[in-house]
């Protein structure tokens, strides 16, 4: 784990241009001040955890489409920021993660299936996430920001140098809950990471409806924070300035505001239809920018990928493929009483006399 | 002897102990020094509970319910946030997930409205939306309904809001002792529990014996027997009850049930009072409509009915917004409007 290398920003300027280590051609840039020299097991996880993030993205899509799930939400063309952002960090580290996170989710070794059960309506929030430190999916926007800054101030009185991560989207930014989360988070020194996936659209609102100042990264001035804009398409970047900031956290400096600048490819959800209010030109643009595409051509100029790697990373991706279509078909749905039984530690009287009610009406239904 | 009730939460080896040990302390306190007493053994029993809020640290209080507490426990267990109402309850929630037992104090009931959002879609949900994975362990002190001539917005009734969303148990003490036990009960518990004080009761002096544990939550107390109607209610209004029953003595037996906790409701206490009576009155601040009196009534005649000698009557306050405080009085149910009632439940044919 990289120490803490840079010098803290100390008078809070918000540079406009993100941070950038991988242009969009695959060629390093001339950025000096944060470390690309990551271990070669490192680069080829990166690449890895992407390429299985979007098949499996892919997947999900295809299963929503057949009838299988309710719902999706894809994460397409933001791998790199979530994928960077997550592999940096401990498996100590709470992930407190909106609804759009597959990438994060993945490489934090969540199972597809624990993530299925959202979207095929099995069970809310995700199953069995806190037990690899991650909370369950926050649908409502914006509000679970205070929960990582909860998280965070348990931290320090644990004397834990753990750090919290809330992933919020541009459009959460603008939720009253955001503010306060930023605020209380500065206040109190929280070893808390705000990591923003501005990917320009909450939606059918483009970003520009959202705030009037000059980034969302320049809120950060006004709460006391650093705020960095990084490339949010370009991995390697996303890694090195969350690491950092993940740093300035555990050595008890407080909290930073990362905008990853990035775009969603496809629709908000598969019930969304993007052509209602973008253009073909804008999202062809930004697929000239792909994450995957470009960290490959820079993973062969440092002789990182092999045709060898190619094959796991494929072959990981169709095993997990496999693995999802298995859990989101052949898993038999919760038994209904569970609904009842997990609202209070010990279930009160009349939600017993509640579920019982129930439980008799599934009852004579089954034997007439 | 104290009651030994299983720690909620574990963090450490000891997490399996008593958390209520004893406290010789026993003294006559009002209200609000007696919830200090509790805040302050709860704190030194487990150095998971936190105390948080606006003005709870420094000030010890708007109420000097919290006063104390961050110079003896210092200002990582007791300490004030800024005025956010919704981020008291969301960091709440995220120190539970981290195995804390935070005690947030809402500062007054009309500034629970900010941190709904919370409560209700987080703090609520939390354990079945992680399958109960997750203890909420998280107990919300909000100084709660009227008659202290105060200004708008602090004056209000919440419980029906809190009543309506499952997930929620919701405790008012009508007593110093009470205010003790229930307090002590509510911060052990693994579930949420909003905790409304009823602050024209706070300086309600009684003997509090800290080493004689009351019943639990989920157990209402019957606070005067009589055989003619049974009134049920909760809070402040207790004592106004216990007035009107002594006032009407002579006329009319009145049973006062104080509920102590409405959710989970001891609906047993009810159904057998109502089972002598025959008759029931319900009485609380909040408007009327859809107030726990609705609840209440509704499920007494599905479950009773052939017991009623009279339709279960309700002496509320009205379906309007919480009056000037000068106008309070007038407003609010008192002896007279629960007598009514009262007399309109014995002239039934």
């Amino acid at each position: 784990m990289a120490g803490y290398v840079q010098a803290p920003p100390t008078h809070f300027g918000v540079e406009m241009e993100p941070i950038q280590l991988v242009a969009p051609d695959g060629a390093a840039t001339a950025e000096t001040r944060y470390r690309r020299d990551l271990p070669p097991e490192t680069l080829a996880w990166l690449y890895e955890s992407m390429v299985v993030t979007r098949e499996l993205d892919t997947e999900f899509v295809n299963l929503q489409r057949q009838g299988e799930l309710a719902l999706f939400a894809s994460c397409r063309g933001q791998e790199a920021a979530q994928v960077g952002a997550t592999a940096c960090l401990r498996k100590t580290d709470w992930l407190f993660p909106q609804y759009r996170e597959l990438g994060a989710l993945l490489v934090r070794g969540i199972a597809p299936a624990q993530m299925a059960a959202v979207w095929r309506g099995r069970w809310h929030g995700g199953l069995e996430f806190t037990k690899k430190c991650c909370a369950p999916l926050a649908i409502p926007i914006g509000t679970h920001g205070l929960h990582a800054v909860g998280a965070a101030m348990a931290a320090q009185r644990l004397d834990e140098d753990s750090v919290t991560v809330a992933f919020m989207g541009d459009g959460a930014t603008s939720e009253g809950d955001a503010h306060e989360a930023l605020n209380l988070a500065a206040v109190f020194r929280a070893p808390c990471v705000f990591f923003i996936q501005n990917n320009q659209w909450a939606i059918s609102v483009p970003v520009e409806r959202q705030q009037a100042g000059p980034t969302l990264a320049h809120r950060a001035v006004g709460y006391g924070m650093p705020g960095i804009r990084v490339d949010g398409n370009d991995v390697l970047a996303c890694y090195t300035v969350m690491e950092q900031a993940a740093a300035r956290a555990r050595a008890g400096d407080g909290p930073t505001f990362i905008e990853a600048v990035t775009y969603r490819m496809g629709p908000h959800t598969t019930s969304d239809d993007p052509t209602r209010y973008r253009t073909d030109d804008e999202v062809e643009r930004w697929r000239a920018r792909d994450p995957i595409a470009r960290y490959r051509t820079y993973l062969e100029s440092v002789s990182v990928w092999t045709a060898r790697l190619e094959e796991r990373v494929t072959g990981r991706a169709a095993r997990l493929r496999s693995e999802l279509r298995d859990a989101v078909i052949n898993t038999p749905d919760v038994d209904v009483a569970e609904v009842f039984d997990t609202v209070y530690h010990d279930i009160t009287p009349e939600l017993a006399r509640q579920r019982d009610q129930l439980l008799a009406e599934l009852a004579e239904e089954a034997s007439s | 002897m104290t009651q030994i009730i299983e720690r909620p939460f574990g963090l450490g080896d000891d997490a399996h102990e008593p958390f209520l040990t004893p406290v010789p302390a026993t003294s006559t306190s009002t209200m609000a020094q007696a919830i200090n007493g509790a805040l302050h053994d709860a704190m030194a029993a487990d150095e998971r509970v936190l105390v948080f809020g606006e003005d709870v640290a420094r000030l010890g209080g708007v109420f000097r319910v919290t006063e104390g507490l961050a110079e003896t426990f210092g200002e990582r267990r007791c300490f004030d946030t800024p005025l956010a109402e919704s981020a008291i309850i969301g960091i709440a929630i995220g120190m539970a997930i981290r195995g804390f037992v935070p005690v947030p104090e809402l500062q007054f009931d009309g500034f629970s409205a900010p941190a709904f959002d919370q409560l209700v879609s987080h703090l609520a949900k939390y354990r079945m939306r992680t399958r109960g994975d997750v203890d909420m362990p998280v107990t919300v002190r909000i100084p709660s309904f009227g008659g202290i001539g105060a200004v708008e917005h602090h004056s209000e009734s919440t419980e029906s809001y809190w009543l309506h969303t499952a997930g929620l148990k919701v405790v008012v003490p009508s007593t110093p002792t009470d205010a003790y036990w229930l307090l002590r009960y509510a911060i052990a518990d693994r579930d949420p529990v909003i905790f409304l004080e009823p602050k024209r009761r706070y300086w309600t002096k009684e003997f509090v014996d800290s080493t004689n544990p009351a019943d639990p939550i989920g157990r209402a107390a019957i606070r005067r027997p009589g055989d003619d109607v049974t009134v049920i209610t909760y809070g402040s209004l207790v004592a106004t009850a216990l007035n009107a029953a002594e006032l009407a003595a002579d006329e009319y037996g009145l049973e006062v049930i104080d509920l102590r906790s409405l959710n989970p409701l001891d609906f047993e206490t009810i159904a057998t009072s109502v089972r002598k009576t025959g008759r029931a009155v319900v009485m609380h601040e909040g408007p009327r409509t859809l107030g726990f009196g609705a609840e209440l009534a509704a499920r007494i005649q599905e479950e009773l009915f052939y017991d009623l000698e009279a339709p279960v009557l309700r002496a509320t306050g009205f379906d309007t917004p919480y009056p000037p405080a000068r106008l309070e009085k007038v407003w609010l149910p008192g002896v007279d409007r629960l007598l009514d009632c009262v007399e309109k439940a014995m002239s039934q044919p």
